[in-house]
């Protein structure tokens, strides 16, 4: 029997989003002979990322076809280890039958996976979207390039795959398996040295500043076409209007005009609100790998050929600068309409 | 300081990317080159670096020799010293190139670089690997995806982003960082800056290719995303058409969406309409 493990994350008090789907991709990848082993990092102590309960994982975890579930714990992990954590992975890959090592590609499983591919000297293969099984020690890939704006077909021959799964260009995950067995729930305490735990984040109670960016239900951007700093004070007044928050271009940052935080891109926030309001902004596939999953795109741009066109719902064809105060005027006017409609 | 940052040359691509006729590669005949992002940031921070503390900024490129137009862009920026691990025409994946640098590290002299910066995924193949592999290969601790560094007394501390939180690290020197652009705003080269870049003398090494278990089979442009938008109209005149759509969406102040006093000709309310 194959085993595929898959780094799971926990995020609050509940499986990661990005892990539920990592976990649906290992499923899919070990087969119905296979078992799936999902594996989570116990912290120590209260500073480090909250442990995951192993009760609540084996009720939720079946359901996505999880076999095993598998809590790592370790007096020396105090919080998130990148190196530890990739260290016990390979201790639980030396211990035989695993044929994979899947996680969600966040910042801590492309993290965590390269490290393993380096202690064992194995090649990750980044930004899976689909992986088959062809030969023994040989899959099938595809996976993304330029943050999913190229799709790269690839072969890997190893004698245990590690991937990661582009998390957000997949379906969300939800339980396929009714009434599936509760996974076993064991633990692990891995044998760390110095060197695993010389990189260890501690956890600042400051708030990041491009969350709300990346959560908000609207998001009203702005770029070039804005035309300088100046212009950004009416977009700020429609994103507040319509109860969400500016984004911006990378030219926009570039230029010095916008924070960086304020970045939608491949090199900046990713988003996933209903609505994207994208004024003056061209739609390189920059920007676009930013907005892949808003629900909505609506464009505001003087060019009708812009490549943003191609990728939003609807299109006003105009300058930023008329339009914006215009469409500002008209919501304050039906706010005031009714208003009176009231008295 | 004597840090060593490692950059790579990608395609400079605009709103489409188009993939060759042999389906191998992406069509760069029509597009300029760049230095990924992330790792313009990263030069940015070392020469900031350098300029506080002393010492000097070696940048590192593996890529076919006009690399060497990237080396030199980054000498304008205030790198001092530029090495280019030139290669044939097979892409180099991250085993392959982590191995190069490590072993052109060893051959550049007897500096130790303290400081190793890259960037934390090249734009292209996004393989947040390089940096990491490096720092397995040479013993050394590796912080990834930062966006706030400071280096004193050999030890640096760093911070970055994660799912809303930050996460600080402490790490004693020698290290790797890979960082993210946003980290700070890379200036805007200086015409003496310019001109030494273009005199400058590039340190020419020629590293040995090496398989990694991940091979291409071909590049594809994804399919789908090939649809135009519903034209609501041009300029504030689209504004009314513009109304419709917010208050189908149901993103409207609640006020306004709820008023039920639609001018004439607006479509009704759809499934989306805030209540």
């Amino acid at each position: 029997m194959s085993a595929v493990l898959c780094l799971t994350e926990w995020d609050g008090a509940a499986v990661a989003d990005a892990s539920l789907q990592a976990l649906s991709f290992a499923a899919a990848l070990a087969g119905t002979d296979g078992g799936v082993t999902a594996v989570a990092f116990s912290a120590a102590s209260a500073a480090g990322p909250a442990a995951p309960d192993a009760e609540l994982l084996g009720d939720v975890l079946g359901g996505y076809g999880v076999t095993e579930v598998c809590i790592v714990r370790a007096d020396e992990l105090a919080g998130y280890a990148p190196a530890a954590w990739a260290r016990s992975l390979e201790q639980l890959v030396a211990a035989g039958g695993v044929t994979a090592v899947v996680a969600a590609a966040t910042d801590h499983g492309s993290e965590v996976l390269a490290h393993l591919g380096a202690m064992t000297g194995l090649p990750v293969a980044a930004n899976c979207v689909s992986a088959q099984p062809a030969e023994p020690g040989s899959w099938q890939l595809v996976r993304q390039r330029w943050a999913g704006s190229v799709l790269e077909d690839a072969v890997l021959a190893a004698p245990c795959a590690l991937l990661t799964v582009a998390a957000d260009a997949l379906a969300a995950a939800s339980p396929v398996h009714d009434g599936a067995p509760r996974p076993v729930v064991r633990s692990f305490t891995p044998a760390l040295t110095a060197a695993d735990l010389a990189v260890q984040a501690t956890e600042s109670a400051e708030q990041s500043s491009g969350a709300s960016l990346a959560t908000a239900r609207v998001v009203v951007g702005g770029g070039r076409g804005v035309g300088g700093p100046d212009g950004f004070a009416a977009l700020e007044e429609l994103a507040g209007l319509l109860g969400g928050v500016l984004g911006v271009s990378r030219v926009v940052t570039s230029q010095g005009w916008r924070p960086h935080r304020q970045q939608v891109g491949q090199t900046g926030t990713k988003i996933s609100p209903e609505l994207y309001l994208a004024c003056g902004i061209s739609g390189a596939i920059q920007h676009m790998a930013g907005c892949l999953s808003a629900r909505h795109i609506v464009a505001v741009n003087t060019d009708a050929d812009a490549p943003i066109i191609a990728h939003a719902e609807y299109a006003v064809i105009g300058d930023v600068n008329e339009v914006v105060p215009a469409l500002i005027a008209a919501i304050r006017a039906r706010g005031m309409l009714s208003e009176i409609s009231r008295i | 300081m004597d840090i060593l940052v490692c950059v790579k040359r990608v395609p400079m691509v605009g709103g489409k990317v188009v993939i060759t006729a042999d389906g191998q590669d992406v069509d760069t005949r029509m597009s300029g080159f760049t230095v990924s992002p992330h790792e313009e940031c990263a030069v940015e921070e070392a020469v900031r670096i350098t300029e506080r503390e002393g010492g000097t900024v070696t940048v590192l490129t593996l890529g076919p020799p006009e690399a060497t137009d990237q080396l030199r862009d980054m000498l304008a920026l205030g790198a001092h010293r530029g090495v280019l691990l030139e290669t044939d025409s097979r892409e180099w994946g991250p085993v392959a190139t982590s191995a190069a640098i490590v072993a052109a590290v060893g051959e550049l002299g007897p500096t130790p670089f303290p400081l190793i910066l890259v960037g934390n995924e090249a734009a292209d193949t996004g393989g947040y690997q390089v940096g990491i592999r490096l720092a397995h290969a040479l013993g050394r601790p590796c912080v990834t995806g930062i966006k706030r560094l400071e280096v004193a007394g050999g030890v640096l501390r760093a911070a970055r982003e994660y799912r809303g939180a930050q996460e600080m690290f402490e790490v004693a020197l020698p290290a790797v960082v890979s960082v993210k652009e946003g980290i700070n705003l890379p200036r805007y080269p200086s015409l003496p800056g310019r001109l030494r870049a273009k005199r400058a003398e590039i340190t020419v090494l020629r590293p040995q290719w090496q398989a990694d278990g991940l091979r291409k089979t071909g590049l594809r442009v994804p399919e789908g995303s090939a649809r135009r938008a519903q034209v609501l109209g041009h300029g504030a005149e689209a504004v009314p058409a513009l109304m419709d759509v917010l208050g189908d969406l149901g993103v409207l102040p609640s006020g306004a969406a709820s008023s039920g006093m639609a001018p004439s000709g607006a479509r009704s309310g759809g499934d989306g309409a805030a209540v």
